[in-house]
């Protein structure tokens, strides 16, 4: 799949949060999108998941021009702040299964490979709102992963996570790579230098740099991305 | 004033268990019209609560507001207007409502609308935002979201309709100025317990209040630990 980002545009209000946003993802690949609090990440994650209506722009997948309704067809977003329904963990990482007419036994076979992959084996009858935040985390990754949309979005998937939980997570993500495309969210360089087969950098809604892993820490092209990776950029 | 309401006690104990058809007739008809009217005014109410909950619209805030200012309607005033819509001469005399059950049923729906309407359609509107785009981004479209929605606040919605039945068992207008307190008709326990207290029979108004009372902490318990079992906030586990 490709998807092209042109002239995206978003505002809340007299605030333009995203400017002139312009992305290209030829393939199965992972992004993460680096950025100080409030560039305008989250946005941009949100609009490609069509979960928020671009003001401007397009966004093209294989060439043709997507609404929302079609991006929310093929791309499922994790939510930096974990929402369970209330019910049980089987029960929320059915919810999709059931909405796409899967059958019981493949929806139970599927709930306990990802359960497995994100190290929460016979985590299914668990009230899902009663589970500490990692596994909270962990469940709605499962989640997401069922669907095998095909563009994974991730909000900062392991911020507030002990780092078991951010480990096994980064671990789920990875076996992931190839599959389609992820974007991910985070504001850990580590992670991004581990993850990332591109680097975005947005600062105050406009993309300053996009790179490889090795061009863009060890010689970024951008002022504000060497400051941001210095620590050196305010928030 | 001890002496009355222990009395009262023994009295309400006394009719309970001496297989009095009277006060079981009594109850039952409460129960019947306060049931009936929830449950009518619950096929109208909780559709309009969902749409002023979950859509947005112009005037919306304005409708939400009339309802909210009608939950305090005082129930004589509303019974005034039933009767005249329900008597001979009225628009709905042709229906025969007046002095039946079903006319204090209807009443009563009436009555408790608001409530439900305002209460269902606020715990829907405070649903948490995040709810939506979850059951957007896992596929759900237009209906499928709202339903995700109100499974999530049907607790509420239980709440809701659990207060409008209290609302409407309790109340007095309809019961009397429509029902009109006839002896093995439609006399129920509010209107029991006011013509006992014209009657000067102090001990049988307070002993019919005591069963009113009784039953109306009943169902609030039995749901209150409903809701706890739900939620497996069992006390005997703590």
């Amino acid at each position: 799949m490709e998807v092209r980002l042109q002239n995206v545009e978003k505002s809340y209000g007299s605030v333009k949060v995203l400017k002139d946003i312009n992305l290209e993802i030829l393939g199965a690949k992972t992004i993460v999108l680096l950025g100080t609090n409030g560039a305008g990440k989250t946005t941009l994650l949100r609009i490609i998941a069509g979960l928020d209506e671009r003001d401007k722009g397009s966004i093209l997948l294989d060439g043709k021009d997507a609404d929302e309704r079609e991006l929310r067809q093929i791309a499922t977003l994790v939510f930096q702040k974990t929402v369970m329904f209330n019910t049980s963990v089987y029960g929320n990482l059915a919810y999709g299964l059931k909405i796409r007419g899967k059958e019981d036994g493949e929806i139970k076979e599927g709930i306990a490979r990802e359960l497995h992959t994100v190290g929460l084996r016979n985590f299914e009858k668990r009230k899902a709102r009663k589970t500490s935040g990692g596994e909270q985390q962990r469940i709605a990754l499962a989640r997401a992963f069922l669907l095998n949309p095909q563009i994974l979005l991730l909000d900062e998937p392991t911020a507030n996570l002990d780092p078991y939980s951010a480990t096994i997570i980064e671990r789920a993500i990875m076996g992931k790579k190839g599959k389609g495309i992820v974007i991910l969210a985070t504001h850990n360089l580590s992670q991004a230098k581990r993850l990332a087969d591109a680097v975005v950098h947005i600062y105050e809604g406009k993309i300053v740099e996009i790179a490889d892993p090795e061009e863009f820490f060890n010689n970024p092209r951008s002022e504000m991305t060497r400051k941001f990776i210095n620590g050196e950029l305010d928030y | 004033m001890h002496d009355i309401i222990v009395g009262a006690f023994w009295k309400a104990l006394q009719m309970i268990f001496s297989g009095n058809g009277e006060v079981y007739a009594t109850v039952y008809r409460s129960l019947y019209v306060t049931g009936l009217g929830t449950l009518l005014s619950c096929s109208w109410s909780i559709p309009i609560a969902t749409v002023l909950g979950l859509y947005s619209f112009r005037g919306k805030w304005f409708i939400k507001g009339i309802f909210s200012s009608l939950i305090g309607v005082p129930t004589v005033a509303l019974g005034l207007l039933l009767y005249l819509f329900m008597s001979h001469s009225g628009e709905f005399g042709f229906l025969h409502l007046l002095y039946t059950l079903n006319g204090i049923a209807i009443g009563e729906s009436i009555l408790v609308t608001p409530l439900i309407v305002s209460f269902t359609a606020s715990a829907l509107g405070a649903a948490d935002v995040q709810l939506r785009d979850l059951a957007k981004t896992l596929g759900a479209s237009g209906l499928r979201c709202n339903l995700a929605i109100m499974r999530e606040t049907v607790w509420s919605m239980v709440l809701a309709v659990s207060a409008a039945f209290n609302r409407g068992f309790g109340e007095l207008g309809i019961a009397m100025i429509v029902g009109g307190n006839l002896l093995g008709e439609t006399r129920v326990l509010t209107t029991s317990i006011a013509l006992e207290t014209n009657l000067g029979d102090f001990d049988i108004a307070m002993a019919y209040a005591i069963i009113l009372m009784a039953i109306v902490l009943t169902i609030t318990l039995v749901i209150n630990l409903v809701e706890r079992i739900r939620q497996e906030e069992m006390p005997w586990k703590k």
